[in-house]
């Protein structure tokens, strides 16, 4: 038999996989999230530097789109300014179900060093955060691994959202 | 008693100064410029004083003649320029605001600062006729002290949001903001009923609390997640290699020991 040609031998002759609906959806779940474009602040360049040729987000599936519509990844990347609240809980509303928010940086987590009347302290006062990603600016090589640790939380999840528990996703 | 604290400037202050330390400034010299002599002669009787600071004129004028003074700058003395308008609160002192014009000769690389003085309440006249770039400089000017500017072509906040309550560089405005700051975001994305869930602001982002084990872990023992640990925590076997840490008391240095 050919190279090229499907080796039916190893499915037991067969041109199937079986799986899971958890799994299959998880798969295609994890291994294409979307993030918003969408940078606040600083953390906002090293973001783009991780969507860039040297980091390369792409190979984990993870191409950033320009319309909260395309989106289920975001990524909040910087100062959470008060007036910009509104706006970036409008744009976190408007990305369709499942979705999933990144808070990357110290003042995304929690206001950082801007302890003042107008930064939101900590973005989780506005949108459900999963995953916190401590830095000042947080280098890409952060950027990825928490992607890759969303990854692994959207992979404990199952189908059905209603099951999933906090308890369960737990990473660490 | 309580101890008595001025509610006229809440800013941050130093927690130690020296009683007998005096600040320093910056020396006062008497006009001699040619150039600047022309400018106070060409201003005449509207200064009130002239002095020149670091090679700056400044100029202190009657609030009420900011556009005349200005309009001669601009017009005779090639003042061109005008890099910054902003106000400075001497509420809690004197009852006024300084307003300051700082203003840009590039012909003669020359810089002169207007100052004038303003009660609280009354407005100013805006300069936008002569400079464009004093629109944007008087909006944040009235956003971040409430200093009207009249006749200016779209008086609004420019950095706070329109809604926003309070001017933030007064001195009687706290750093971390009032009441209304605090929970501007909820009000406005939530509603006030959801002030009790999402709960007031944490302003100390370094603190932790030792009970909580949803997102901190104690150092040295194992703890189920979300477990309560307020009473009783256990001992486990964890432990930290003792391998690194180094014993003071014993007085060797570990190096030696390797030895
Ligand atoms: S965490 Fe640091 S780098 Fe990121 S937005 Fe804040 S100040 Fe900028």
């Amino acid at each position: 038999m050919a190279q090229h040609k499907v080796n039916y031998a190893s499915n037991g002759g067969l041109p199937v996989a079986l799986t899971s609906v958890d799994k299959l959806l998880n798969w295609g779940r994890s291994n294409s999230l979307w993030p918003l474009t969408y940078g606040l602040a600083c953390c906002a360049i090293e973001m783009m530097a991780s969507g860039g040729s040297r980091f390369d987000f792409d190979r984990l599936g993870t191409i950033f789109r320009a319309s909260p519509r395309q989106s289920d990844l975001m990524i909040l990347a910087g100062t959470l300014s008060k007036k910009h609240a509104e706006f970036a809980r409008r744009l976190y509303d408007q990305m369709p179900e499942p979705k999933w928010v990144i808070s990357m940086g110290s003042c995304a987590n929690t206001g950082g060093m801007f302890n003042t009347y107008a930064t939101v302290q900590g973005v989780d006062r506005i949108v459900p955060v999963d995953i916190y990603l401590p830095g000042c600016a947080p280098r890409p090589e952060t950027l990825q691994y928490a992607v890759m640790m969303l990854q692994k939380k959207i992979r404990k999840e199952s189908a059905n959202m209603k099951k999933n528990k906090k308890q369960d996703l737990r990473l660490v | 008693m309580r101890k008595y604290t001025p509610k006229d400037n809440v800013q941050a202050k130093a927690y130690y100064t020296d009683r007998f330390w005096v600040a320093p400034r910056v020396p006062r010299q008497a006009v001699e410029d040619e150039h600047f002599k022309a400018v106070v002669e060409a201003l005449g009787e509207r200064v009130k004083e002239a002095y020149v600071e670091i090679n700056n004129l400044v100029l202190h004028i009657d609030a009420t003649q900011n556009y005349a003074v200005l309009e001669t700058l601009k017009d005779t003395c090639g003042y061109k320029i005008c890099s910054e308008i902003s106000a400075v609160d001497y509420l809690a002192k004197e009852g006024e605001f300084e307003i300051f014009y700082q203003m840009l000769n590039l012909d003669k690389a020359k810089r002169v600062r207007v100052v004038c003085r303003l009660k609280k309440g009354l407005a100013i006249e805006s300069v936008v006729p002569l400079f464009k770039s004093a629109n944007f400089a008087e909006r944040e000017m009235y956003d971040m002290f409430g200093i009207k500017a009249n006749n200016h072509p779209f008086l609004k906040r420019i950095l706070m949001p329109d809604d926003w309550e309070g001017h933030p560089l007064l001195k009687t405005y706290p750093l971390q903001g009032d009441e209304f700051a605090s929970w501007y975001e909820v009000d406005k994305i939530f509603g006030k009923e959801y002030r009790d869930i999402i709960g007031p602001e944490n302003r100390d982002p370094a603190r932790i609390d030792r009970y909580d084990t949803k997102r901190f872990s104690r150092v040295g023992y194992e703890v189920p997640f979300d477990a309560d640990i307020s009473s009783g925590e256990t001992k486990t076997p964890i432990e930290y290699s003792t391998t690194f840490l180094t014993d003071y008391n014993t007085g060797t240095k570990q190096l030696d020991k390797r030895k």
